[in-house]
């Protein structure tokens, strides 16, 4: 079977800041890291391939120095890496970003399962795996925490929702987004680490994808970020020190009306 | 013109919600959406229109109409009883297609995120995920779309000047829930649906009730969340104890969570949920910035710790420095005093 899945890169501080002058992120000198949930969507994908066989392939699109995020997927234990880079993917909203995966999807062809993480830390959005699934006309599964049951063209999973477990069966080729729950990410082997720096992993631009340029990139984006700005500051909070039931008192006393509405 | 495809933006007229309902009834947050749709549709000078999917809920109709909408587009079939990815999204895009609305707003709730992607993808919108502040540019009529990126450290205004609808989730508990308006009637249009679109490729095998929670977090109006300062599992008593009281729900630190103190679907913060009450109670929580990106956005934010010195105390309105073990109880005595229970 062969397993795919998405990985992004995110900052590894969400403590970004605004240039004033630019009005644009900072992201300068900020370290990168693989999306926490992918890294889930990684182990996942592994495990179902040292129980039924086949072959994990990980797939990022961003610029060329995510190759550092598929090598530590390949530390992990995942086969291929592809790297979708190209000057044309520039600026894509979740639209554009769902699109190109999935054309990229289809190129890798004879897919089982897709894997994504819940959402990235950074877009935020949660949008982009099933947009995959609508792009690729397959069945999806989110928020994942268990994988019951796979066979090569079904799975049970269940899925988290707000009031409880939902269990679903679907037929494959699937898509997933899973949360944290569903496993614990394993500590690749220094070995490993050495062997997956030399590890070859496959470029792709817009030219080598079956795909509409229009639907790439800047154009293809239907959203377009009009403005990016800090949040206004929490007014600076009143710290109460003391002895512990008069300074319950002085709290109840001051909250007592946002209490008594927010309660009803 | 984005993807080269001509739209005539005029074709696009109306507002829509997407009225989420879970066992024939219809949930608060498409109470909210109505609240928020009204101000945007009378700007516009547009109706107010709920989408109510669902099996044997004629009877919600009323609901959304007293509470404003001014049309309800009523899906009833029998593969629709409660939610499915496939053809929640196949129903939902033939009638963005058959009425083509100018705006569609969502609840980004585990439903809401799940189908809006899709039918965000099928009708080539563009969609706006997690708003927290909506408006109108008078000159164009675009939605502006304000959403909190970063773990809420960034915020983002968003515009989809090209496509209609312009589809947006939002965020629990940010906009207030429309009234009910006395006297208020709404058409009801019965849509017809071909029995292609209601196919899924997933089935629904079983549904397990979280057993422990007493509230859905995402709807709360008040959290009372506990951290490691807990120190074991049983201390939970004292939050849960404190939330009954206030008819809050608990939620958790990811050091909780992952001491196995309390289940995952409790954590807040980045790798759990966003949460927005209006009052967020942190007992034990020291702080780090992947909670406060689940957490921040809450109206009030009390913290109880006894390290002055701990983050939280920052972003707090209100921080209690000392012993969780003898604040909380005192708490929940003077609360339940104060509401009378
Ligand atoms: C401030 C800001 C706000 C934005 N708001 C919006 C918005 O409201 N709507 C919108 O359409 N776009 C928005 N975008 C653009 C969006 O962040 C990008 O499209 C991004 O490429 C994917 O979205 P995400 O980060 O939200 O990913 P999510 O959809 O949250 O990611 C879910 C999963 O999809 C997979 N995945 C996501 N991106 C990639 C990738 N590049 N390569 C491989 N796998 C991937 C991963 O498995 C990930 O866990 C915004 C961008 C910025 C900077
Ligand atoms: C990729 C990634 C994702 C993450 N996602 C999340 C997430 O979604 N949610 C999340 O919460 N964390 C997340 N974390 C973990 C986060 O960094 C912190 O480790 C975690 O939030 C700490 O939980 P805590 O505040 O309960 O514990 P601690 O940091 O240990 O704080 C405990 C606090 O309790 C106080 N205390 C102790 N005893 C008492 C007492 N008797 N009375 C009063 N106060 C007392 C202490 O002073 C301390 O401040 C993530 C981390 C990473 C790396």
């Amino acid at each position: 079977m062969h397993f795919v899945v998405c990985i992004k890169q995110v900052p590894d501080t969400m403590d970004i800041t605004i240039n004033p002058e630019t009005n644009t992120l900072q992201r300068d000198g900020v370290a990168s890291i693989i999306n926490p949930f992918d890294m889930y969507a990684i182990e996942e994908a592994i495990r179902l391939r040292e129980k039924l066989g086949g072959q994990v392939t990980a797939l990022s699109m961003g610029p060329p120095q995510a190759e550092s995020a598929l090598r530590e997927a390949i530390s992990m234990g995942v086969d291929n890496a592809v790297l979708l880079s190209d000057r044309a993917f520039i600026g894509s909203d979740t639209w554009a970003t769902s699109y190109t995966l999935a054309t990229a999807i289809r190129k890798l062809g004879d897919y089982s399962v897709i894997l994504c993480g819940k959402q990235a830390a950074d877009g935020d959005t949660a949008q982009v795996g099933p947009g995959i699934a609508e792009h690729l006309d397959l069945p999806q599964i989110t928020y994942v925490r268990k994988i019951e049951k796979m066979t090569p063209d079904l799975i049970v999973a269940q899925r988290m929702l707000e009031e409880g477990v939902e269990v679903l069966e679907a037929e494959l080729p699937c898509v997933l987004t899973v949360v944290k729950e569903i496993n614990k990410p394993r500590l690749p082997s220094l070995k490993n680490i050495m062997n997956a720096r030399k590890a070859p992993i496959t470029h792709w631009q817009a030219k080598d994808l079956a795909c509409d340029t229009s639907k790439l990139g800047l154009e293809g984006s239907l959203t377009k970020v009009l403005t990016v700005f800090s949040p206004p500051p929490r007014s600076s909070g009143e710290v109460m020190t003391g002895e512990a039931d008069q300074i319950v008192h002085a709290l109840v006393d001051k909250i007592k009306e946002a209490i008594i509405t927010a309660a009803l | 013109q984005a993807q080269g495809v001509a739209q005539d933006l005029n074709d696009y007229y109306d507002v829509w919600i997407f009225a989420e309902q879970k066992n024939g009834v219809v949930q608060p947050i498409a109470y909210e959406l109505l609240g928020e749709g009204r101000k945007l549709a009378d700007t516009l000078g547009m109706s107010l229109c709920a989408v109510l999917i669902g099996h044997d809920i004629q009877k919600q109709v009323t609901a959304l109409t007293s509470r404003g909408a001014d049309r309800v587009h009523l899906v009833d079939r029998a593969e629709l009883a409660y939610f499915q990815d496939e053809p929640y999204a196949n129903v939902l895009s033939e009638l963005v297609r058959r009425h083509k609305p100018a705006i569609l707003l969502y609840g980004a709730t585990s439903i809401g995120r799940s189908l809006a992607p899709r039918v965000a993808v099928a009708v080539n919108a563009g969609l706006t995920a997690d708003c927290t502040g909506l408006s109108i540019v008078p000159e164009t009529g675009d939605l502006l779309q304000t959403r909190p990126t970063f773990g809420g450290n960034i915020m983002a205004t968003i515009i989809s000047p090209d496509n209609r609808p312009q589809m947006a989730t939002v965020r629990h508990k940010v906009m207030k829930e429309a009234e009910v308006v006395e006297g208020h009637n709404g058409e009801i249009v019965l849509e017809k649906i071909a029995s292609e679109l209601l196919r899924s490729r997933t089935r629904r095998l079983r549904f397990e009730p979280e057993q422990e929670t007493t509230m859905n977090i995402a709807e709360a109006n008040i959290i009372v969340s506990g951290g490691r300062g807990l120190q074991k599992p049983e201390n939970f008593k004292l939050i849960r104890d404190l939330a009954e009281v206030l008819g809050a729900g608990v939620g958790s630190s990811r050091a909780a969570v992952d001491a196995g103190w309390i289940p995952y679907s409790h954590q807040v913060g980045q790798t759990g949920k966003t949460v927005c009450p209006k009052i967020y109670i942190a007992c034990g929580i020291s702080g780090q910035i992947q909670h406060l990106a689940g957490m921040s956005s809450s109206d009030l934010i009390i913290a109880i710790n006894k390290d002055p010195d701990a983050p939280i105390f920052k972003f707090a309105n209100y921080g209690l420095v000392g012993d969780l073990f003898t604040i909380v109880p005192l708490l929940t005595k003077e609360f339940k005093n104060l509401l009378g229970k």
